[in-house]
């Protein structure tokens, strides 16, 4: 038992929580003094405080890995995330797998911008530092992990209990206090992908580094310097929408690679909660960037800044408190932190309220009228489309939150979410992606040219020819017919055309301002990447097999489940697809092994090769991931052929089979197979009764309707598996058998062991025959051959065509670009700022 | 009336819009009788109903039949007031299927039979694991 590290651990847990307290008060108190020397030593205390605390994060940051790294099984953690097998990759994505571990991630990335802020700021240092370091306590807060006394109420899940302290009833820990398990329950496989050690950390980098604006705002309201926070607040509000937008399209891309529900995005409760922010987000940048040009929408920004991070703290109590429960499929289970969550919420919700109420007054605003033609009017109609956007999101998203809600009072509410949520959330979010695609559009042209009636006719004239010439091809092409959807084309299609124009003028001036332009190509790029994608996507392995499920069913059902036999190709959708075979993952990286042409062992993960191949031997022992099978389905259509291996995992810890698709890549479309449903491994096979036939060497019979023959009966020594005595005699025929690939052999054996006759059968599991030498006629030079047959393996698939996919990737590419050149530039006009020493 | 007065009017409109839609076109839960009495009086809205599967006294999962062309399958789920119902999903089982301990189905009747649009499984162990074998 390795107690020391975990003691470690909860003294840093602890430590870290103390001390963002004290720095909290140490930049509270620091911020109202007046006198310098006093001010000084107060931000000194602030700054050494925080220091502590990011050092003890880092502390248990450390401590936690270690736990994992070296498999401490005792430790509740390491048990319930991870394993043995796990390489060094997937042990880093174990740490943010838990709960626990995810909050811990959020502080450590807190801990580090707070530490740039501390470099970064002088005037502002005191008051954000207040707000970061209060924030810090509560998410410290939720991993202390301390009951206190009298009234026994349990602050925060520690991430380092021992297995016994989390399984207090398991009878083991009664026999056996310090029992450690041997290994441990391992990692979700779903979760064993790349995205999953880079999605992570660079989502919960986005939801760190909202508090950034929130705290510049609030340190604004509280020293009423209204206008001077947004200055600080807009590359960092930049910076975080650009992360956060990162984050959520790396999280739907994993959805789209490992998951199988379709695509990348499914409108999940706990997809929602992160896209509602984003939007609020984006939204505040605009209103903050009109400020910076024109002094209007000051309190539009503070508004939207708020809003954002509240959001932001809405959505972790919704995905970590347990009240998605029957709602969402993927949210955490509660950890009992629902009150800490909810008391966490409120505290910023009223304090924020509060402070922004009372200040209200002071805050400058502009009486001027915006005109129709001004570019404020444009980016407010902008921001405004953004947040009723995510508004409507964010309603059905709540309705549990509302269940739970009107409970209190006594009623009862059973409303559910929306039952086909991408058709409901669809229908909204298209006419406000419309909206969206217009406004950026036109609103680009009014930013950068002052413009009035006739000046905008002849700006926008050759860009609207344009995109409506490209257009009509694209809606030509692609068939579109719904109205919607011809709208949303031109949308995009104007939006990519005009940013392009503006590009290029503001290329030749200042490329360093170009950041808006580029951002809104790419978010045109995107519309027409996830229209197209989701919009056309078609479904290839319908089915019409014709076997028809009829037990009650009254109706014909649309079938988008393909059953594929071995070898038997069918022809859908104008593609051949065929089944071939199943293939073991080498763990040399060498490839695939045909799953036939080896026997499994004891060990899942070691195989001996049946034959000789592409290097290696047969007897061979080779190293596989025993784990996972790759299933490769061949797609033919016009002269092309594709081959996919869609992987299904078999893993009964985790609940069982679990499948992933396989991709083809074009910059036309996605070609995307994943197995639904397969063979399970342990089922009992169910032959077929023996049919017997007496034949010849070297005449052709059949056997389950293939061509098969007797090439040769052979006396023989040795029988696998049996040891042979003196007077024994064994007997081995060698059949082969034409498949429809290629040629197959079983060798069956017939022995006569203690005037005893014994059979050892051969199967042929690709075309799942079994043969056996039922008996030999030496008289008459034949031979009695048996054969059983079997249902032949068989896989169902589903699989879809998403057409330009790829061009929503590249876009969401282009829109981080765009982003990345805004905040350069905006942190240079801070930065000029504080070299006059006006920050 | 101020050009921005009217513009607040117009999105508080929308936003009133928003949220009434909302209320129409959420879905409920409710028990299987209750569904049943809905799809009787035409209204064949889509719902969910949250479950078990049914199990012997082993706890072993009854009463699953899946189709020929293995795309479908029924099973048997009781809902809170158990009341048995079986259940028609026209995919395939999902893989975690049997070891779900909650079902939440969201599709409506047709006729005598639930058709289930949608499956959600509540498997705790999927993220925590509360047992352990020595």
């Amino acid at each position: 038992m390795h107690y020391f590290i975990g003691n470690l651990g909860h003294f840093l847990v602890i430590l870290s929580f103390i001390s963002s307290l004290a720095a909290f008060f140490a930049y509270f108190k620091a911020t109202g003094k007046e006198d310098i020397e006093e001010k000084a030593s107060w931000l000194l205390n602030g700054k050494i405080s925080f220091y502590v605390h990011a050092l003890a994060v880092l502390g248990i940051s450390i401590t936690l890995f270690t736990i994992i790294a070296n498999h401490y099984f005792e430790y509740h953690y390491a048990f319930s995330h991870s394993d043995k097998k796990l390489p060094t990759h997937y042990l880093i994505s174990t740490f943010w797998n838990g709960q626990e571990g995810s909050f811990l991630l959020w502080m450590f990335w807190q801990a580090i911008l707070g530490v740039i802020l501390i470099n970064t700021n002088k005037f502002w240092q005191a008051p954000v530092m207040t707000i970061f370091a209060l924030v810090q306590a509560f998410l410290a807060s939720m991993i202390l992990g301390v009951v206190l006394p009298i009234i026994d109420f349990k602050i925060g899940s520690s991430p380092f209990i021992l297995l016994r302290e989390s399984m207090a009833d398991a009878p083991i820990f009664k026999m056996q206090p310090e029992f450690i398990p041997e290994d441990g329950n391992g990692l979700n496989p779903l979760l064993q992908n790349y995205w999953m050690v880079i999605h992570p950390p660079v989502l919960f980098l986005g939801f760190a580094s909202t508090l950034i604006p929130f705290s510049f705002c609030m340190a604004g309201l509280w020293l009423k310097k209204y206008r001077d926070w947004v200055r600080p607040a807009l590359p960092w509000a930049l910076f975080s929408g650009a992360v956060l937008g990162l984050g959520i399209l790396m999280g739907g891309y994993w959805a789209y690679e490992t998951l199988n529900f379709g695509g990348y995005w499914n409108w999940d409760p706990v997809e929602n909660a992160v896209y509602v922010p984003w939007l609020f987000l984006v939204a505040s940048i605009h209103t903050m960037i009109t400020y910076k040009n024109s002094e209007t929408a000051l309190k539009a920004s503070i508004i939207l800044v708020i809003t954002t991070f509240i959001l932001i703290l809405y959505s972790t109590f919704l995905t970590r408190s347990g009240v998605l429960g029957d709602a969402s499929v993927h949210s955490f289970t509660d950890l009992g932190l629902s009150g800490q969550l909810l008391v966490y919420l409120l505290v910023f919700l009223f304090g924020a309220i509060v402070l922004a109420t009372i200040r209200w007054k002071e805050i400058p605003s502009s009486d001027k009228e915006a005109s129709t033609y001004s570019r404020e009017f444009w980016i407010f109609m902008g921001a405004t489309t953004l947040c009723l956007m995510g508004f409507q999101v964010l309603l059905p998203t709540s309705i549990p939150v509302w269940n739970k809600f009107v409970t209190i009072f006594g009623a009862s509410s059973n409303m559910a979410p929306p039952a086909d949520q991408m058709a409901y959330y669809s229908k909204f979010q298209i006419w406000f992606a419309i909206v969206i695609g217009f406004l950026s559009a036109v609103g680009q042209f009014f930013w950068w040219k002052k413009i009035d009636k006739s000046e905008l006719k002849k700006e926008l004239q050759v860009p609207v020819l344009i995109a409506l010439l490209i257009s009509v091809i694209i809606i030509t092409i692609g068939q579109v017919t719904k109205p919607a959807y011809l709208l949303l084309i031109i949308a995009a299609v104007l939006t990519i055309v005009g940013n392009s124009k503006i590009l290029l003028s503001i290329l030749k001036k200042n490329p360093a301002l170009s950041g808006g332009a580029i951002a809104h190509i790419g978010m045109g790029m995107m519309l027409l990447g996830i229209l197209f994608s989701s919009g056309y996507s078609t479904v290839v392995s319908l089915n019409n097999t014709g076997l028809l499920y009829s037990r009650d069913a009254g109706e014909e059902f649309n079938r988008d489940n393909l059953l594929l036999f071995l070898h038997e190709p069918r022809t859908m959708a104008g593609y051949d697809i065929e089944y071939i075979s199943q293939k073991l993952e080498l763990r040399n990286g060498d490839g695939y092994i045909d799953k036939y042409d080896v026997q499994l062992t004891p060990d899942e993960d070691k195989v001996i090769a049946l034959k000789d191949g592409d290097g290696y031997k047969a007897k061979d022992t080779l190293q596989v991931f025993g784990e996972n099978t790759y299933f490769e389905i061949e797609f033919r259509k016009d002269g092309n052929v594709y081959k996919l291996y869609p992987r299904a995992q078999i893993n009964p810890d985790m609940g069982g089979i679990l499948s992933s698709p396989d991709i083809h890549r074009t910059l036309k479309s996605d070609f995307y197979t994943y197995t639904s449903s397969i063979m399970k491994p342990d089922e009992e096979k169910e032959w077929s009764e023996m049919q017997e036939l007496k034949t010849a060497l070297d005449k052709d019979f059949f056997a389950n309707d293939y061509v098969s023959t007797v090439t040769n009966v052979v006396k023989v020594d040795e029988v696998p598996g049996t040891i042979l005595s003196q007077d024994d005699v064994a007997v081995k025929a060698t059949i082969k058998v034409k498949g429809a690939r290629e040629e197959y052999t079983a060798e069956p054996y017939f022995l006569i062991r203690d005037k005893m006759v014994g059979r050892i059968s051969a199967e042929i599991p690709q075309l799942g025959v079994l043969f056996t030498l039922v008996n030999i006629h030496p008289e008459t030079n034949e031979f009695t051959i048996g054969t059983n047959t079997r249902q032949k393996d068989w896989v169902v698939i589903k699989s879809l065509e998403k057409p330009l996919i790829n061009v929503l990737w590249i876009g969401t590419l282009v829109l981080m670009a765009g982003f990345t050149i805004a905040m350069l530039r905006r942190y240079r006009e801070f930065q000029l700022m504080k070299e006059k020493g006006q920050e | 009336m101020k050009k921005s007065h009217i513009f607040l009017i117009l999105v508080i409109a929308v936003a009133i819009a928003l949220v009434i839609s909302t209320g129409n076109d959420a879905s409920t839960y409710v028990t299987f009788k209750d569904a049943h009495q809905m799809a009787s009086n035409g209204n064949s809205s889509q719902i969910h109903v949250v479950g078990e599967l049914k199990k012997d006294n082993l706890g072993n999962v009854v009463g699953i039949y899946e189709g020929a062309d293995k795309v479908s399958f029924t099973f048997i789920m009781i809902d809170d007031q158990q009341k048995e119902q079986i259940v028609q999903y026209n995919q395939p089982m999902p893989a975690d299927f049997t070891k779900s301990e909650k079902v939440v189905v969201i599709g409506s009747y047709q006729g005598d039979n639930f058709i289930a649009e949608k499956i959600l499984l509540k498997c705790p162990s999927k993220y925590q694991e509360d047992t352990i074998n020595a």
